[in-house]
């Protein structure tokens, strides 16, 4: 199954940029990575750092943001999940466990990391890309 | 202040990732899916996210850092530098694998608890479980380094 997915280079690097500019944020004013694994694990099994509020006012504001969106926009997103449930849940739990345990995500590897010049993370963000890449090929083309 | 902020430092990650794509799991599959090349059908588009974001973060940091303490802590928390481990390459290959089979990540999961519908709640639901799950393990098994991420 391969669904058309339209070119969207302005728009993607803008939202990258606001990406960049909430880790910013939390770098300025909490003196902490972006990392998204991090600052929920955290909240599920709290650090005892007195950061619990904080970590839950940011999950709030991400799963507000949707709505805020089609407020601003005047269309709100509809994600498409085509996923099976069985294959979500299992996707689901290897994602949050292969994110605490490698110590990052997308967000912490990916955007943080990388801007850091970090060694680890420019192996995790190769290591994701490289079977997150293979699981796509598997998926759509032997399958 | 501190909370408020942290709302809008969530809100505007969220708006980013709606923007940029990354919250929409056909346009992650479709970026993943290189087999697409060939055929002229490949998007490329969320290459253009973490450009976007590490140009950002990368002058901002350097800005930020330079600074003597954040504005509303005592001091940075910064993952202190060091090699790659077993570890850190199985997590992120599990991690991975994953994101291939459902083009969701945690960021944009979350983003998806309100829009997404049942499937996303699975999702968040199998996700938060494997987030603890590793919590506990390596807890028990402490990593040779500190995790400040």
């Amino acid at each position: 199954m391969t669904v058309a997915s339209s070119f969207t280079p302005l728009a993607s690097l803008a939202g990258g940029a606001l990406i960049g500019l909430a880790a910013a944020m939390l770098m300025l004013f909490q003196g902490r990575i972006a990392g998204i694994s991090g600052i929920v694990s955290r909240l599920l099994l709290p650090a005892g750092d007195g950061q619990s509020w904080g970590r839950l006012a940011f999950v709030a504001g991400l799963v507000l943001a949707p709505l805020v969106y089609g407020a601003l926009t005047g269309t709100a997103p509809r994600p498409e999940i085509a996923t099976g449930p069985f294959l979500l849940a299992v996707a689901g739990g290897l994602v949050g466990f292969g994110a605490v345990w490698g110590n990052g995500c997308t967000s912490g590897h990916g955007i943080c990391g990388l801007s850091r010049l970090s060694l680890r993370s420019a192996v995790a963000v190769t290591t994701f890309m490289t079977t997150a890449i293979a699981t796509v090929f598997l998926v759509r083309h032997v399958l | 202040m501190s909370v408020i902020l942290q709302f809008l430092t969530g809100l505007v990650f969220g708006l980013g990732l709606i923007l940029a794509g990354m919250a929409d799991p056909a346009k992650v599959l479709a970026f993943l899916d290189l087999a697409a090349i060939p055929a002229g059908t490949w998007d490329p588009s969320l290459a253009f996210v973490m450009a976007g974001g590490i140009a950002v973060t990368f002058l901002a940091y350097r800005l930020i850092l330079a600074r003597e303490r954040p504005v509303m802590a005592e001091r940075f928390l910064l993952p202190e530098p060091g090699a790659a481990d077993a570890r850190l390459l199985t997590g992120a290959a599990l991690f991975g694998i994953g994101w291939g089979l459902a083009g969701l990540c945690p960021g944009p999961a979350l983003v998806s608890t309100l829009t997404g519908g049942q499937p996303a709640i699975i999702f968040i639901a199998a996700m938060l479980a494997g987030m603890a799950l590793a919590r506990l393990l390596s807890s028990a098994t402490p990593p040779l380094r500190s995790n400040t991420a």
